[in-house]
């Protein structure tokens, strides 16, 4: 279980939020919301350990992620606005290097099959720098399918997805949320997950 | 689906930064061919004097060799930060310092063992002796790994940072002096005669010393540039 206590970010001397509390359990989802410059990539970036916040806590399974460090990183995944592809590898060697990455080694054929479910057939073996945006970001969705982190903190992840692929991610959240895992996440599209409630989480 | 471990964390990021410096081939040889251009020119510079050119062979090589490892120490980090490979790479399961080493590693296999590879070539332009010659590679081949992990160090520091490539190398450059020092005394002690271990331990041991704690420096830095 993921509880946040008394958190407050600042960026410079902005300060971005104070105050802010809230828990998140096995098998749920939450959305944060909010405009423009609101905090919510800051936010998300405090969560992966990325920003120091300035007060509170982040605890994870009772301790502190400060304490934990890499087995809190083991059981989290961060997709952030970079895609983390590296143009001159193929979609199949981003995978898998992305994948070992996080902790997971992944052979041809599973990496391969995270893909084509991905809709990337045949272009497994291209190089990223010729497929399009969309694709691109299909690449480093695809991580989602590989990897048994528990807490998914997405930041924007439906960017440059065409219909189909919305609707994948959708299946893949839901999928995810039945195996009592959990996601936290920001969007400025609409998403859909059948089965739970949303919680929204709104910074001002 | 198996877990990575430690040792096999580190051979896929020095893998990964081969197969991407394959595919970019240019990047490492400009670093070579500036290496090979730096030293070919004093003697063009200098003139065909021999005894002056054997005199100061190897100060020649090394300062060409400190110079061509800032070139692309630029590049150690940058990428993986912009396209954000550096975020993912924090957020492994494993210590940051273990990956930090695997790129310092895959650094110098792709900008520093290329230009030990060639300093045999490039001392016979200065007519030094076999002897000399092959201190001068063991010397380059303890002395360039520590380029790079000092190197690293400030490529961190800067990460992110406009005009950062002038700023890293007069942070790192001073650092690198010592080395500097060690390996050319070598070659000097082995051309008068004089016994060089003392050289060749001290370097040693400076390799020992960066590859225990540049990793974990550098791991710090990365960590406050990503902030």
């Amino acid at each position: 279980m993921l509880e946040i206590s008394n958190l407050a970010c600042s960026r410079g001397d902005h300060r971005l939020f104070s105050e802010l509390s809230f828990s998140l359990d096995f098998g749920q989802i939450m959305q944060v919301q909010g405009a423009n410059g609101s905090g919510k990539t800051s936010l998300l970036r405090t969560l992966c350990g990325f920003i120091m916040p300035d007060e509170g806590d982040i605890i994870w399974r009772g301790e502190n992620i400060r304490d934990l460090d890499e087995e809190y990183y083991a059981e989290m995944m961060y997709l952030g606005h970079l895609n983390a592809i590296k143009d001159e590898l193929s979609a199949l060697e981003n995978l898998r290097v992305s994948a070992g990455l996080s902790g997971v080694e992944l052979d041809e054929k599973e990496a391969i099959v995270a893909l084509r479910r991905m809709g990337l057939r045949g272009r497994e073996q291209l190089p990223t720098k010729v497929l399009s945006q969309g694709q691109r970001r299909r690449v480093a969705l695809a991580r989602l399918l590989v990897s048994d982190a528990k807490l998914w903190v997405l930041d924007e992840p439906l960017t440059a997805l065409d219909v189909g692929a919305v609707a994948l991610i959708q299946e893949l959240i839901e999928e995810h949320l039945r195996q009592q895992g959990m996601v936290i996440f920001t969007t400025h599209q609409p998403l859909q997950v059948a089965g739970v409630e949303m919680r929204s989480l709104s910074l001002s | 689906m198996k877990k990575t471990s430690m040792l096999g964390l580190l051979l896929l990021v020095i893998r990964r930064d081969l197969v991407l410096a394959m595919r970019r081939r240019a990047d490492v040889l400009t670093t070579l061919i500036f290496f090979v251009m730096v030293v070919s020119l004093f003697p063009l510079g200098v003139g065909p004097e021999m005894a002056m050119l054997r005199k100061m062979a190897a100060g020649v090589l090394w300062v060409a060799a400190l110079l061509s490892s800032m070139l692309s120490l630029g590049r150690l980090f940058s990428a993986d930060y912009l396209d954000g490979t550096l975020e993912q790479m924090m957020l492994a399961p494993q210590s940051l310092s273990m990956l930090v080493l695997g790129k310092m590693a895959a650094h110098w296999m792709v900008s520093g063992l290329p230009l030990v590879l060639m300093a045999p070539v490039l001392g016979l332009q200065f007519d030094m002796s076999v002897q000399a010659l092959g201190v001068l590679i063991i010397g380059l081949l303890l002395g360039t790994p520590i380029l790079s992990m000092i190197g690293a160090i400030g490529a961190a520091l800067t990460l992110g940072l406009r005009g950062g490539g002038v700023l890293l190398s007069l942070l790192v450059l001073p650092l690198c002096i010592p080395v500097l020092i060690f390996g050319t005394g070598a070659v000097e002690a082995i051309s008068s005669g004089l016994d060089i271990a003392s050289h060749m331990s001290l370097l040693g041991a400076l390799l020992v010393l960066a590859l225990v704690f540049t990793p974990w420096v550098t791991a710090q830095a990365l960590r406050i540039s990503m902030e």
